[in-house]
C-alpha cells in the first residue's frame, strides 16, 4: 500500500494534487506541500543513505535545514546536485532523488566493512597513517576520498540561469516564525522598510510544525496578509541569510523556482542572491532540538522529537506506529501527546527522576507509558529499529542497571533540549554566554559589534514560549524602527500558551552497560562527520582539549551542517571529561555560510561571457575580419597575431616581424596608458615622477622615462611629450595605465597638494596606429599632409596634422627600432584609420602584426617590457639604464634607496642578452642559470631568462635575461639547466642584438 | 563589508574605495641627508596596531580623491574620515 504512514486528514498538505517521484529508482507518490523527506517517511521508507566514514545506514533525524543525515543526490545529469538535504526539497511531480555515498546500492554496501574495522578507524586515524610517506599521501587520498564521501558533483555546464541583486532596507528580519512576524509586522506599522527573510515556503518558522490556537493562526495569518500587501515590506521567502558581515551587509540566497523541478522556471532564475544592506537587523532564527547522545543512536527511526510532531502536524504523515520518546525536558511530551493521538502507541523514556504532576497526568489521559528516571541502553535493528532496552539511571547519570525492558518500536523519538540559532549574531562578531537555566548558548548583547546593529530575539535568544517570542519581536520591532527614526505602536497579539522547552535536566552522555568506547554500540554526537563521545574522549586522551584543537582532530561540526546538532553535545561531553563547566571549553566561531548554497547563486549572472568584461580598441572589428588571434593583456583583447592561410603561431610571428624590419608593419598600439597632464607645475612634476630630467624638454618633443617606487624599483615606463609648457601626454605599459594615474593622484593629493598639476586618463579617447619599418615614412607621406622629412620631423618629436584628412597627432618614437609613427587620432576615427592604412599600405608591403610580434623585434633591440623582464626588485642600474637616471636632480621617487646597501651591492642580477651555443635551441622563459649543475635541485640559482624568441632577423634564437654580476660577464659562457633535466649552453652577450648603432631608428 | 563615509562624496560601499596604510607619514625632505636607517624607517616601518588606526583611503571607483580614516582595526569601526591634511582627530576615549 502507498503511503501507508500517511494520516487520514491533517496537515499542511494538497491532497488533490498527487505527485510521483523515484528514489533509488523506485517510484512513489506524495502530495503537493511535501518535502522530500516526508514523502519519503509517508512511503515508509526510513533507510535513505550511508554514513561518511563507516558507511552506517542512516535515515531521517530532522524535519528542517539542520538535517545531518538525509543527503541527497537530486536529479541526473546537467541539473544533478549532490548533498541537497531530503528536508529542504520541496516535492515537485517527478522529481528523481537518488542515496549517496553506498556501493553497489543502499541495501547493500561494500564500504559497510568500514564499521566492521571501525575499531581501526579512530579520530585522527588518517593523520596518524598517511603521515609518511608524505609522497604516498597522493595516492591515499584518492581511495579514502572514493570511500568517505558525499554525492558527485556534476560534470556538465549548470543550464540554470541565476540572479543576484542588490537591497537596502531599514530593518532586515531573519525568520518568520512568531518572534520574526511580531517585529516585521510592528517595524512594517512603523512606515521603515521591512525586508523579512525566511528560509521556509511559507511563513509561520516553528509554528508550521506544530499545533496552533485558532487564535493564532488568524493572528498570523492577517499578519502575513498585511506584510505581503504592505508597500514598504518585501517578504523573501524559501530564502537563507547564508552570511553577515560588517556594516549590516548580509547575503541571502533565494530559492525562486527549485520547488518547481528542473527546467521548469520559465523566464525566471533558479536561485537569485541577494546583497542586502540594512540599517537594523532583527534575528529571530529560532533554535534546533539537539539529540540525546545514546548507544547506536544513529539507527534509522530515531529522531528528533519536534521533528515526528512537525511531520505529523504539518504533513500529515505518523513516522511510525510504534513510538519511544526518549528526553530530558518537558517539550517532548507535546510529542508524546500528539503521537498518541494519532494513532500512534507511545512510550516515554525520561532520564529525569522527578517530572511535574501535570505533565504526568497529561500523559495518563493520553495513555502514554512513562519510565522515570530511566535511559535507552541500546538500539536493535540496523536499517531500522525493531525495539530499544530501557534501563534505569543511576543517580549521578554515568551509569545504568537494574532490569532491562525491552519495548518494540520503529521509532525514538529523542530530545536533549534546545540550542538558540545564534550563527547569525555570532557572524556579527558578537560573543556568546552561557545560560544555564535552558543549557545553551545565547547572545551577550553587551558584547555586540557596535558597527552591527542587530537585536536576537524569541528561541534564538534563549526564549523558547511563544509568549515570549511575540513579546520581544514586538519590542525589537519597535526599537529597530526607532533606531530608523520611526514611532511604532504595537498591535494587538493573540493569546497564546507560555509553552516551550520547560524544565531541562541534562544529560549529555547516556551512559549503556560498557563504559564508553567499548562494546559494539556507538555513541553519536556529529552524525553527518560519523564523529562519536568515545572520539572526544580519544582526543582528551591525545591532548587536544581546546576546543579548536577537538574539533580539527575529532572533525566534529565540520560537515555540511557546521554541527547543528552537535556542537553543543561535543563542548559538554568534553566540559565533562575535563571536569570544567561548559564556558571553560568554549564554542566554535561560527562562519558562512549558514547552510551550504551553489556556485551559481554566488555567481550570479557574471558567467560566461558576462564574467569579466572585455575591453576592445576601436579598430577591434577589423581584427576580427582580418583574422587575428587575440590576447588578452588585462582586460584588453589585442591581435597576438594575423595567421594567413595554412600558417601556425610561429610561422605568423616569423612573418611578421620579418616586415617590421624588411617593409612596414602596423601594431594596434591603442591600448596603451595615456594620460594628459596639465598645469604649471606639470614638469616641475615629472622631474620628481621619473629619473631623468623633463625641465628643459622641448614643446613637440618626446621623451622616454621610467618611473621608480620608493625602493628605487622600476615600475613603469613610457615615452612622454610635451605639448605645450604647461601640457604633458604621458604613455605607460598597458598593464599600468590605471596603476600608474594612481599613483600620480597619489602624490598629488597626498604629498604635494599645494603643485599646479591635473592629471586625466585619455587612454580611451585616443585610438593608436603604430608604422614600423623602413618603409613607414613613404607610407605615412603618401596618405598625410605633414612633412614628414628627417630634418621637418626628427626622432622623438610630435607634429600634428591629419591622415586621409583625419586629424591626428603623430609621435615619431619607436619600440622597434625601426623609422617609426605612432598615429593618435581621436577614438571615433580608429577604425577608418586602420582601414585606409592597410588599402594605402598595399603598395608598402604593408604588414599588420599583433603583440607577439611586438616582443619578438623588441627583444631584438633589447627594449626591455616592465613585468617581463623586470620583475619589481630590479633598478635602473641592474637594467644597464643608468643612462636614464639623473645625475644632477637633487631628488626623485626611489633616488634615495640607490645607497642603500643592498641596492648599490656589487653582483646583483643584471640585464643581459643570452645566446644559446645551438642557435635553433629557443630557451624557455624562466629557466635558471645555475652556479653548477646537479642531478636534482637545489642548485645555486645566479639568474634567469625573462624573454626568449626565434628571431627571423637575427636569424637565430636570441634570449635577455638577468645574471649575477651579468654587467662584467659579457662573453662568458653559462649554463641553464632546464625542468626537464636538459643542459644548455649560452653565451652572455650584449641585449641589443640589432642595430646597436641605433640608426635605423633615426634614418 | 564597510560603509566609508567619504569626506567628498559621503556614504558609500567599501568596494569603491582602497586602503593605502597608515597615514600621517610625511615624505622627508633632503632624501640625500637621510641615515638608511632613517629612510627604512620611511618606506618599511609602520605602526600596524591592533586598535586605533590612521589610514589613507582613496575613493578609487568614485571621486578618486585620497583621504584619511580613523579605524579601530580590532572591530573594523571608522570614528572619522577626514581630508588630506586635516589635523588628526582625537581618537574616542572609549572605543568598541
Amino acid at each position: 500500500m502507498s503511503q501507508k504512514y500517511r494520516l487520514e486528514s491533517g496537515g499542511l498538505i494538497d491532497r488533490n494534487k498527487k505527485l510521483s517521484f523515484t528514489f533509488d529508482g523506485k517510484t512513489y507518490t506524495g502530495y503537493h506541500g511535501d518535502t522530500l523527506a516526508s514523502a519519503l517517511l509517508a512511503n515508509g521508507v526510513r533507510l535513505l543513505g550511508r554514513s561518511f566514514k563507516y558507511h552506517r545506514p542512516r535515515g531521517l533525524i530532522a524535519a528542517g535545514s539542520e538535517e545531518p543525515n538525509a543527503l541527497m543526490q537530486l536529479e541526473n545529469g546537467a541539473y544533478t546536485e549532490p548533498n541537497t538535504r531530503a528536508t529542504c526539497i520541496e516535492l515537485y511531480d517527478g522529481l528523481v532523488a537518488t542515496s549517496q555515498n553506498r556501493w553497489p546500492n543502499l541495501e547493500h554496501d561494500f564500504g559497510a566493512v568500514n564499521s566492521a574495522v571501525a575499531r581501526f578507524l579512530p579520530a585522527g586515524f588518517y593523520y596518524k597513517t598517511f603521515m609518511w610517506p608524505a609522497s604516498l599521501w597522493m595516492t591515499y587520498e584518492k581511495f579514502i576520498r572514493k570511500a568517505a564521501g558525499l554525492g558527485v558533483s556534476p560534470t556538465k555546464p549548470d543550464p540554470d540561469v541565476y540572479h543576484s541583486r542588490y537591497d537596502h532596507c531599514d530593518v532586515l528580519v531573519i525568520g518568520a516564525g512568531p518572534a520574526g512576524l511580531a517585529a516585521a509586522s510592528t517595524a512594517a506599522a512603523s512606515g521603515a522598510r521591512v525586508v523579512v527573510v525566511d528560509e521556509q515556503s511559507q511563513p509561520g518558522g516553528s509554528m508550521l510544525g506544530s499545533k496552533q490556537s485558532d487564535q493564532y493562526s488568524q493572528w498570523q495569518e492577517n499578519t502575513v496578509a498585511s506584510l505581503t500587501q504592505s508597500a514598504n515590506v518585501r517578504m523573501l521567502p524559501r530564502t537563507t541569510l547564508t552570511g553577515y558581515f560588517d556594516y549590516n551587509y548580509l547575503t541571502a540566497v533565494e530559492k525562486v523556482t527549485d520547488h518547481l523541478g528542473p527546467g521548469r522556471g520559465g523566464d525566471k532564475p533558479r536561485q537569485r542572491f541577494w546583497k542586502i544592506r540594512a540599517k537594523q537587523v532583527i534575528i529571530a532564527a529560532g533554535s534546533i532540538e539537539r539529540p540525546l547522545v545514546f548507544a547506536d543512536n544513529d539507527r534509522p527511526g530515531v529522531m528528533l522529537a519536534n521533528a515526528v510532531d512537525t511531520y505529523i502536524n504539518r504533513y500529515g504523515v505518523i513516522p511510525g506506529k510504534d513510538i519511544v520518546v526518549f528526553t530530558n525536558n518537558d517539550s517532548a511530551y507535546q510529542t508524546a501527546i500528539n503521537a498518541a493521538a494519532h494513532g500512534a502507541t507511545v512510550t516515554v523514556v525520561d532520564t529525569r527522576k522527578s517530572i511535574s504532576e501535570a505533565l504526568q497526568a497529561s500523559l495518563k489521559t493520553a495513555d502514554v507509558r512513562l519510565f522515570k528516571g530511566h535511559a535507552i541502553s541500546s538500539v536493535q535493528g540496523s536499517k531500522g529499529i525493531h525495539s530499544v532496552r530501557v534501563m534505569e539511571l543511576s543517580a549521578d547519570g554515568k551509569s545504568v542497571g537494574g532490569q532491562a525492558w525491552q519495548i518494540d518500536c520503529e521509532i525514538v523519538a529523542n530530545s536533549g533540549g534546545w540550542t538558540p540559532s545564534v550563527h547569525m549574531f555570532s557572524q556579527s562578531g558578537g560573543k556568546l554566554h552561557y545560560d544555564k537555566n535552558i543549557e545553551g548558548f545565547v547572545p551577550d548583547t553587551s558584547k555586540a559589534k557596535r558597527i552591527n546593529p542587530n537585536f536576537s530575539v524569541g528561541a534564538c535568544n534563549g526564549k523558547f514560549s511563544t509568549k515570549d517570542c511575540l513579546a520581544e519581536g514586538v519590542k525589537a520591532g519597535s526599537d529597530a524602527a526607532a533606531a530608523c527614526g520611526f514611532t511604532a505602536a504595537p498591535g494587538s497579539l493573540p493569546s497564546v500558551d507560555d509553552d516551550g522547552m520547560g524544565h531541562i535536566e541534562p544529560l549529555w552522555l547516556v551512559p549503556t552497560v560498557h563504559p564508553v568506547g567499548e562494546g559494539s554500540a556507538k555513541h553519536f554526537h556529529d552524525f553527518q562527520n560519523d564523529v562519536t563521545a568515545a572520539d572526544i574522549h580519544l582526543a582528551a586522551r591525545e591532548g587536544y582539549l581546546s576546543v579548536e584543537h577537538l574539533k580539527r582532530y575529532t572533525t566534529t561540526g565540520m560537515a555540511t551542517d557546521q554541527g547543528k546538532t552537535s556542537n553543543l553535545n561535543a563542548l559538554a561531553i568534553m566540559a565533562e571529561i575535563r571536569g570544567a563547566q561548559i564556558p571553560e571549553v568554549g564554542t566554535t566561531t561560527f562562519r558562512p555560510p549558514f547552510t551550504p548554497l551553489t556556485f551559481g547563486a554566488i555567481g550570479g549572472q557574471e558567467s560566461g561571457e558576462l564574467f569579466l568584461q572585455e575591453r576592445h580598441t576601436p579598430m577591434h572589428a577589423s581584427h576580427v575580419a582580418n583574422g587575428a588571434v587575440f590576447e588578452d593583456v588585462g582586460d584588453w583583447k589585442r591581435p597576438w597575431y594575423y595567421p594567413q592561410a595554412g600558417e601556425d603561431m610561429h610561422a605568423a610571428v616569423q612573418r611578421e616581424s620579418y616586415a617590421v624590419r624588411q617593409s612596414v608593419g602596423i601594431l594596434d598600439a591603442s591600448t596603451l596608458g595615456k594620460i594628459d597632464i596639465q598645469g604649471e607645475d606639470a614638469a616641475e612634476f615629472l622631474e620628481m615622477i621619473y629619473t631623468n630630467n623633463w625641465k628643459k624638454l622641448g614643446v613637440g618633443r618626446c621623451r622616454y622615462g621610467l618611473m621608480l617606487n620608493e625602493h628605487g624599483m622600476i615600475f613603469d615606463d613610457g615615452v612622454t611629450t610635451r605639448l605645450a609648457d604647461d601640457h604633458f601626454h604621458m604613455t605607460t605599459t598597458t598593464g599600468g595605465a590605471a596603476r600608474v594615474l594612481g599613483w600620480l593622484e597619489e602624490w598629488l593629493q597626498t604629498e604635494w597638494p599645494d603643485m599646479n598639476v591635473y592629471c586625466t586618463s585619455v587612454t580611451e579617447q585616443w585610438a593608436v596606429a603604430a608604422l614600423n619599418g623602413p618603409r613607414a615614412r613613404e607610407l605615412l607621406s603618401s596618405v598625410s599632409d605633414i612633412d614628414c622629412s628627417n630634418d621637418a620631423f626628427p626622432f622623438m618629436s610630435m607634429r600634428e596634422g591629419t591622415i586621409a584628412g583625419i586629424p591626428a597627432r603623430v609621435y615619431r618614437i619607436s619600440f622597434t627600432g625601426e623609422l617609426a609613427y605612432e598615429i593618435n587620432v581621436p577614438a571615433r576615427y580608429g577604425k577608418k584609420l586602420w582601414d585606409t592604412l592597410l588599402e594605402a599600405g598595399k603598395p608598402f608591403d604593408l604588414c599588420q602584426y599583433g603583440t607577439e610580434t611586438m616582443h619578438v623585434v623588441r627583444a631584438e633591440k633589447g627594449f626591455i617590457i616592465v613585468g617581463q623582464d623586470t620583475d619589481g626588485t630590479v633598478t635602473p642600474l641592474d637594467m644597464d639604464m643608468d643612462w636614464i637616471v639623473s645625475k644632477t636632480k637633487a631628488d626623485f621617487l626611489g633616488k634615495r634607496s640607490f645607497m642603500r646597501s643592498d641596492t648599490s651591492q656589487e653582483g646583483r642580477p643584471q640585464f643581459v642578452g643570452l645566446l644559446t651555443k645551438d642557435p635553433q635551441v629557443v630557451l624557455p622563459e624562466g629557466a635558471h642559470i645555475v652556479a653548477e649543475v646537479k642531478d636534482a635541485p637545489p642548485m645555486q640559482t645566479l639568474g634567469h631568462v625573462t624573454s626568449s624568441y626565434m628571431s627571423p632577423n637575427v636569424g637565430r634564437s636570441i634570449a635577455l635575461g638577468l645574471l649575477r654580476n651579468g654587467l662584467n660577464r659579457k662573453g662568458d659562457t653559462v649554463t641553464l639547466r632546464l625542468m626537464n633535466g636538459d643542459v644548455i649552453e649560452a653565451e652572455v652577450t650584449d641585449p641589443v642584438f640589432i642595430d646597436q648603432a641605433g640608426e635605423r631608428t633615426r634614418g | 563589508m564597510f560603509i566609508i563615509n567619504c569626506p567628498y562624496c559621503g556614504e558609500r560601499d567599501q568596494t569603491e574605495f582602497t586602503c593605502h596604510g597608515e597615514a600621517h607619514i610625511a615624505r622627508p625632505k633632503e632624501t640625500e641627508n637621510l641615515t638608511d636607517e632613517q629612510w627604512g624607517e620611511y618606506i618599511f616601518f609602520r605602526t600596524n596596531p591592533k586598535g586605533m588606526h590612521y589610514e589613507r583611503w582613496v575613493h578609487a571607483h568614485g571621486c578618486r580623491r585620497w583621504f584619511n580614516a580613523l579605524r579601530n582595526t580590532a572591530t573594523d569601526e571608522i570614528f572619522a574620515t577626514y581630508e588630506v591634511g586635516a589635523p588628526k582627530p582625537p581618537a574616542p576615549e572609549k572605543h568598541s
